[in-house]
């Protein structure tokens, strides 16, 4: 993909999680459905209306739906539990640590409204943090899909997966990056633009502002490679090792706190495996009401952001 | 179901407790009073009211119990080896290193059906176990057993509130009422109380026992299999450190293990309430 096509259809990854969840009532018997009053908006609402024998209503009450999930999975099923990252991650933490986690039980957290892509609800809605509290749990698997079409391959693929998985999914639409025939696998990344110079990896929709990044460093003569990795943990540290060694310095772009994030995991790999300068892009503080494309440009999201961090970070590669 | 003779279940739990005491002064540490108020509660279920087969654990037909107040895990573990899940060799490894009786339970010990000891979680566990089961036309019983402290957490009311919203008659709660919890008394700590009007206000069927009385335990459970169309709660008083003087009905006990002088002290006391 050497240019960015500006006519990309759009849709939300919760969307794509939803068609994904509904093949799975079809496909799989073992899997049933919770919600924390969050029905439609998470998309757990195709699945009700689809399999309302297998959906479960459990009000506002998110930590009594994690730990009823995991009772779901001692018993033999696979439940999607789902509500807002920020409940998921924030509200029902030690029921995920306690009830899921260390049981590493087959439970799947669906966290929709990550990111500051939520838009006008503001700050509390935003998930900034469920990746970082969600990745440091020992048998966690984490999951951010790059569009709505691999949104639905994930859904798909977590049912196979055996143990806990977390996936974070975006309320507002955003481009179609991926073709429905692309190869999907938990825990591989995938290199989406080819390049030299530096490596931008990014996860969720901020993938699309790093192709749009890498077209604008190709302007300029700057081959800017771009690493999809939608599987935060388990980490495909091959795809990181060979970046960081072919082109000696690397960005990361998240909608996510620049702490024990996306870029924590790509730090994590490349200094303890091959160092090379690291600039990660993301959010240091509380996110606030505005359209998503208001809020990407005031916390330095988009591509000509990370275009500017590329040119910066060549620098400092180039001191080595 | 056929009773089993009270007599014999005393003198079981007689022999249970002192394999408690034993276990914890040989670990060193632990949780005492709580465990010794929960030892009539177990042996009625593990000894009577579950269906169940310790030779196979995994049956899917079993009745489950989830030990939510996890900290009485060595009141669980004595009568989970009493009933033939695991050798009574392995009791006296509980909480050393390498152990399969974790200081709180942990999957893997045959009988234990969820790891708990963060409290609260055990009744959403149990439900969501419920509802699967429902799914599957299984007729097989969820027990919860929780502490009276425990429910100071606001989970187990959202819990309490999903049992009954889904009508859930094959769910049954046992409360552990001894009264106290880490800080002191229950009601100087965070009271409780009306106790069981709660339970009914959040739709449960209420039930109330001397939790360390046979005849009255078993009552209890009978009533509660036999009442249809909503959860159970069974409000089993009793008394924290039941049977040895020196620790009955006192916070200090709640998380220490007696010293050796403290034990031999307290086996004399329980072998005299045999005879």
């Amino acid at each position: 993909m050497d240019k960015v096509d500006k006519d990309l259809k759009v849709d939300a990854t919760r969307n794509g999680f939803g068609k994904g969840l509904l093949e799975l009532g079809r496909t799989n018997k073992r899997v049933v459905t919770l919600s924390a009053d969050l029905t439609d908006s998470t998309r757990a609402g195709w699945f009700k209306k689809e399999f309302p024998e297998r959906f479960f209503s459990f009000g506002v009450a998110e930590q009594d739906m994690i730990s009823s999930a995991a009772g779901f999975a001692l018993s033999g099923k696979i439940p999607f539990a789902c509500t807002f990252g920020v409940f998921a991650a924030g509200r029902a933490w030690d029921q995920v640590r306690v009830s899921v986690d260390y049981m590493n039980l087959n439970v799947k957290i669906v966290g929709t409204h990550g990111g500051i892509s939520v838009g006008e609800d503001g700050h509390t809605h935003q998930a900034l943090e469920e990746i970082t509290l969600m990745r440091v749990l020992p048998n966690m698997t984490v999951i951010v899909p790059c569009d709505s079409i691999e949104a639905k391959k994930a859904a798909i693929k977590s049912a196979e997966w055996n143990g806990p998985v977390y996936m974070r999914l975006g309320r507002s639409n955003s481009p179609m990056i991926t073709k429905e025939d692309d190869e999907f696998q938990i825990g591989k990344g995938v290199v989406v633009g080819k390049g030299e110079d530096l490596t931008i990896v990014a996860c969720g929709q901020m993938v699309y502002e790093a192709l749009k990044a890498r077209a604008i460093l190709a302007e300029e003569k700057i081959s800017a490679r771009v690493i999809n990795l939608h599987t935060l943990k388990p980490v495909d540290e091959k795809i990181l090792i060979k970046a960081a060694n072919e082109t000696g310095a690397i960005i990361t772009v998240e909608e996510h706190s620049v702490y024990g994030g996306l870029g924590g995991v790509v730090s994590e790999v490349v200094s303890q495996n091959s160092p090379v300068p690291v600039k990660i892009m993301g959010m240091s503080c509380c996110g606030q009401s505005g359209t998503p494309e208001e809020l990407f440009s005031c916390f330095n999201l988009l591509a000509k952001d990370v275009a500017k961090c590329a040119k910066a970070i060549l620098k400092k590669k180039k001191k080595r | 179901m056929e009773r089993p003779d009270v007599k014999v279940l005393q003198e079981k739990s007689r022999e249970l407790r002192k394999t408690v005491l034993k276990m914890l002064a040989n670990a060193g540490s632990g949780h005492t009073g709580g465990s010794l108020s929960l030892i009539e509660i177990l042996v009625s279920l593990y000894m009577y009211k579950l269906r169940h087969d310790p030779k196979n654990p995994k049956w899917e037909g079993r009745d489950r119990l989830v030990l939510s107040k996890g900290h009485g895990c060595s009141a669980l573990y004595a009568v989970l080896s009493e009933v033939g899940y695991f050798p009574k060799s392995e009791l006296m490894t509980f909480r050393k290193f390498g152990t399969r009786l974790q200081g709180h339970p942990q999957l893997g010990l045959p009988g234990v059906e969820a790891s708990t000891g963060s409290l609260g979680q055990g009744l959403s566990i149990a439900n969501g176990m419920a509802l699967a089961m429902r799914i599957d036309k299984s007729d097989a019983r969820v027990y919860c057993v929780m502490g009276d402290g425990e429910l100071n957490e606001g989970q187990v009311w959202e819990a309490a509130m999903t049992a009954a919203h889904y009508k859930l008659g094959s769910m049954c709660g046992i409360v552990d009422f001894n009264k106290i919890q880490i800080d002191g008394w229950c009601k100087d700590t965070m009271n409780m109380e009306p106790l069981g009007d709660k339970w009914r206000s959040f739709g449960w069927n209420v039930l109330e026992c001397d939790g360390h009385d046979f005849g009255q335990l078993m009552n209890a459970l009978d009533d509660a299999a036999d009442f249809e169309g909503a959860p159970s709660v069974i409000l089993a008083h009793t008394i924290k450190g039941k049977g040895v003087s020196f620790m009955e009905n006192d916070a200090k006990w709640h998380g220490i293990a007696p010293k050796q002088d403290e034990l031999e002290k307290a086996l004399r006391e329980i072998d005299g309430q045999g005879r």
